[in-house]
């Protein structure tokens, strides 16, 4: 069942401010180890509320700003239907019920913390989680081909991003002062036709 | 153990994190040093070890990394410790991101905009590979850990199965000891 959903069917859109806090709350809890395998998957291919170029977009902008990028994706996503309100569902439904479910483990970790079946299953968790996030990654790909930079540029762009967090071991805002700049520089001489 | 927490220091606290709030480019988790550094050493209302056992929960659990802040705020003072550190790391952080996303939407076609969102977006791909990579590291040594990291990128960039049913078939495999 491959398909690429972007294409043929057409975008839908919450219905209620209910409606946006009963989705981000569904995909939160389902956000072991990150949410954002689990956004992609539930705003795009499931919701279909966004294109997985906009997706790319919104977690760019996400990206840059202070604050957790799916908690901005979720504010984003929530103002864009219904303003203020929306956003302020969104983020509810993003945190509310997570929380009380973490102050709930966080009662109960003390206990089971050196249970070695719960250790090991602590670790095959982390294993998928990282398997998730680079499925994200492979899914967005398709997006940078109508990048205005052009393929080789963005590939060489990700690649230098690769090289320097998780290689070198960067902090992030250092990464983002050095190529974010650079990268805007070119997308936008490029954008000049 | 939880110490109680005067309102004086629990004002302390929400505004200490109010501040690390605006910091936070890249997830709360860029100033968790910091986080260290007050609630541990300056402070003494946190061990050690309930400072990083906070951050493995957090990981493991559902919900978005950001609630180890929680965490931390429970086990300095309960749920008011809970409320004032949560409170503070998302009201200056969530206001800016409403405000520029909406700046950027009503100038969304314009050079500047459309410039700085697809120069950002091959950065964005790159660490979410960074991510992936760092996030494989424990489970390098272990060669049921790997599988699962490769089974579960393929799976899920290939299909449109829900990410949550690898999620339990990795919690089955490194209960049985396999990851």
């Amino acid at each position: 069942m491959v398909s690429a959903p972007d294409e043929d069917e057409p975008l839908r859109e919450p219905r209620s401010c209910g409606h946006l806090f009963i989705v981000f709350t569904r995909l939160a809890l389902q956000g072991f180890g990150g949410v954002l395998p689990v956004a992609q998957h539930e705003l795009v291919e499931r919701e279909r509320w966004l294109t997985r170029d906009e997706f790319l977009e919104m977690l760019s902008v996400g990206q840059v700003l202070p604050g957790p990028n799916v908690v901005n994706l979720s504010l984003m996503v929530g103002d864009r239907y219904f303003g203020v309100r929306g956003a302020a569902f969104a983020l509810a439904g993003m945190l509310v019920v997570p929380l009380i479910v973490m102050l709930g483990l966080a009662v109960l970790y003390g206990r089971f913390a050196d249970n070695p079946t719960i250790a090991g299953a602590l670790r095959g968790m982390g294993a998928v989680s990282a398997g998730l996030v680079l499925a994200t990654a492979w899914k967005l790909a398709s997006s940078l081909r109508k990048n205005p930079l052009g393929v080789p540029l963005s590939l060489g762009f990700g690649t230098a991003t690769v090289v320097l967090v998780a290689g070198l071991r960067w902090p992030l805002a250092g990464v983002i002062a050095v190529l974010g700049p650079l990268a805007i520089a070119l997308a936008w001489s490029r954008l000049r036709r | 153990m939880i110490a109680t927490l005067h309102g004086a220091d629990l004002f302390a606290l929400f505004v200490h994190f109010l501040l690390l709030s605006l910091l936070a480019v890249g997830g709360a988790i860029t100033t968790a040093p910091d986080m260290h550094r007050y609630l541990v050493a300056d402070q003494h209302w946190l061990t050690n070890a309930q400072f990083t056992g906070s951050i493995a929960l957090a990981q493991a659990a559902p919900g978005p990394n950001v609630l180890f802040v929680a965490v931390l705020g429970y086990n300095v003072a309960g749920l008011p410790g809970a409320m004032a550190t949560m409170a503070g790391i998302m009201l200056p952080s969530t206001t800016l991101a409403l405000w520029a996303a909406r700046w950027g939407r009503s100038r969304k076609e314009t050079r500047g905009v459309r410039a700085f969102t697809s120069g950002m977006a091959p950065l964005t791909f790159g660490l979410l590979l960074s991510t992936g990579w760092v996030l494989a590291v424990p489970s390098r040594d272990s060669a049921g850990g790997m599988l699962l990291v490769g089974l579960s990128t393929v799976v899920v960039a290939r299909s449109q199965c829900s990410p949550i049913w690898l999620v339990a078939l990795g919690a089955i495999v490194g209960a049985a000891g396999y990851a």
